[in-house]
């Protein structure tokens, strides 16, 4: 008997009416999934240009994108959160009052979406460098030999060759990027994590609304995955399957 | 020039258009100095085949014409069009490489055909999206030359699941379907088992006998010798020795060539 109440007041507690925190809490994924979309949309225009620099960029800019990648893959992420939304807010809104201008300020999702874009595009470069290597430079040769142009070679022979090799490694950077939302919560953005503290905080249910977060968290990872698995047999088609 | 029995050619076969010329071609890697002023001329319909031992250079100097390698110095005009070349070799003006390239149909040692693309798709891809041809009339004539390389069957086909044979008659058709002014062979059959040389053998041949130009490296002394109508020998960077096939290979005058020809004999 006890155990029918306790499970009723769990569902009351998940409703979406008040004073069910069910409405909060989607809120809350539905703005870590848009941060996350940002961040690996960002991260993947990053990763394209840093892997293109790295592999056929000059000496200059080839060095920057090596700093670039070293330095954002040694800082943890939850630091370089914290120094964009507290120094890097500061700094533009120093510079902005020395220009003249008001201060601003600088929303949640469009830092969120900057700092962990970032990030991503570090690793993503790297993902894609090592998938545009492994590409049979035969294939390259003979889309120049038949008189291609270089952007046309990349379109419609580099990337649609690299990518089966590429697609794993970019299937963990984007469940990293839904993740990684969570660290937003330490800067008071009010994504998946940090309703889920509020609702347990002002409940005491605590153990209801991790485990609600967790599945939610869950959920999407499994959609992910079968999504990226279904990319990967797409992108391979036409060739064989290689077993060790 | 030096005088060769090339030159004896009737005046009528000499006023055919020349389609590729090279003259003074060098190119180095690094220190190393891998074609030390190479020539070549070949007129529309003529077949040249350039023959030489492993580092002699052949490969290179097919792969200077289409600037696949940059030569160091030297000319080389393509259907009477020189290329624009800066004072170290490089092209001046990537656009006109890219358009002269198109001209010329290349086939390559390891095939090289795209393996995300049907065999179709590979036939259809440049001449669709680099030539602008319609793509049914690109269709229609991808499947004209499959049929002629005896790949009618295999248009849906992936390149991974043919043998190497059916792949390199395939980028033959693939060359072919850009309509080029001529075709460049590097080593086609040294990749294969030999088994199945023959086939890829049989479709040159056919290409050569209905007058297309062509320049072909090749290891094949007997096939060089039926098809081609001028033979260059290569060695150590130079033009060693060069001429029709039947007094290269019935009598070769240099030493060099007569040990070649036996080591490979």
């Amino acid at each position: 008997m006890s155990g029918l109440v306790a499970a009723t007041a769990t569902l009351e507690l998940l409703q979406l009416e008040p004073p069910g925190w069910g409405a909060p809490l989607l809120r809350g994924l539905a703005s870590s999934m848009m941060i996350a979309f940002g961040a690996y949309g960002l991260g993947l225009l990053l990763g394209l240009c840093g892997a293109f620099g790295k592999l056929y960029g000059g000496p200059v800019l080839r060095d920057l994108m090596a700093v670039y990648t070293t330095v954002v893959r040694a800082v943890p992420e939850l630091v370089l959160i914290l120094i964009l939304f507290y120094a890097g807010t500061d700094a533009v809104n120093q510079i902005l009052l020395g220009l003249g201008y008001d201060r601003i300020q600088i929303s949640g999702v469009a830092a969120g979406i900057g700092v962990l874009g970032v990030v991503q595009g570090a690793y993503a470069t790297e993902v894609l460098r090592g998938a545009i290597q492994a590409v049979p430079a035969g294939q390259i040769e003979a889309a120049r030999a038949m008189g291609m142009a270089p952007a046309m070679i990349a379109r419609r022979v580099t990337l649609p060759l690299m990518l089966p090799n590429a697609l794993p490694g970019l299937g963990n950077l984007w469940l990293n990027a839904t993740k990684d939302t969570a660290l937003l919560a330490v800067v008071g953005f009010a994504e998946l994590t940090q309703t889920t503290r509020q609702a347990a905080g002002a409940t005491k249910a605590y153990f209801t609304f991790f485990m609600a977060a967790g599945v939610l968290y869950l959920t999407i990872s499994l959609i992910s995955g079968w999504i990226f698995a279904r990319m990967e047999r797409r992108a391979r088609r036409g060739m064989p399957e290689m077993r060790a | 020039m030096p005088v060769t029995a090339d030159n004896a050619m009737t005046a009528a076969a000499d006023a055919r258009p020349e389609a590729i010329r090279v003259e003074g071609l060098r190119k180095s890697f690094g220190t190393l100095e891998v074609l030390k002023g190479v020539s070549l001329t070949a007129r529309e319909g003529d077949v040249v085949a350039i023959i030489g031992g492993s580092g002699s250079g052949k490969s290179t100097m097919l792969r200077c014409i289409n600037f696949l390698e940059t030569p160091s110095a030297g000319r080389i005009v393509i259907g009477g069009e020189a290329v624009a070349m800066r004072p170290d070799g490089s092209p001046a003006d990537r656009r006109q490489i890219e358009r002269l390239r198109q001209s010329l149909g290349m086939v390559f040692q390891q095939f090289n055909l795209w393996s995300h693309r049907t065999i179709l798709e590979n036939l259809i891809e440049v001449p669709v999206h680099v030539l602008g041809v319609p793509k049914a009339e690109a269709v229609a004539r991808a499947q004209t030359l499959l049929d002629r390389v005896g790949l009618a069957a295999k248009a849906d086909a992936w390149p991974a699941f043919l043998s190497g044979g059916q792949q390199q008659r395939a980028a033959i058709a693939r060359a072919l379907c850009m309509q080029p002014r001529a075709m460049l062979f590097d080593e086609p059959t040294s990749a294969l088992d030999p088994e199945l040389v023959g086939e890829v053998l049989a479709v040159i041949r056919d290409l050569a006998a209905e007058g297309r130009t062509m320049i072909l490296v090749t290891h094949e002394m007997k096939f060089a010798r039926e098809v081609a109508d001028h033979v260059i020998y290569l060695h150590n960077g130079v033009i060693e020795e060069e001429g029709p096939p039947e007094a290269l290979f019935g009598a070769p005058r240099s030493d060099r060539l007569k040990q070649f020809l036996r080591s490979v004999g």
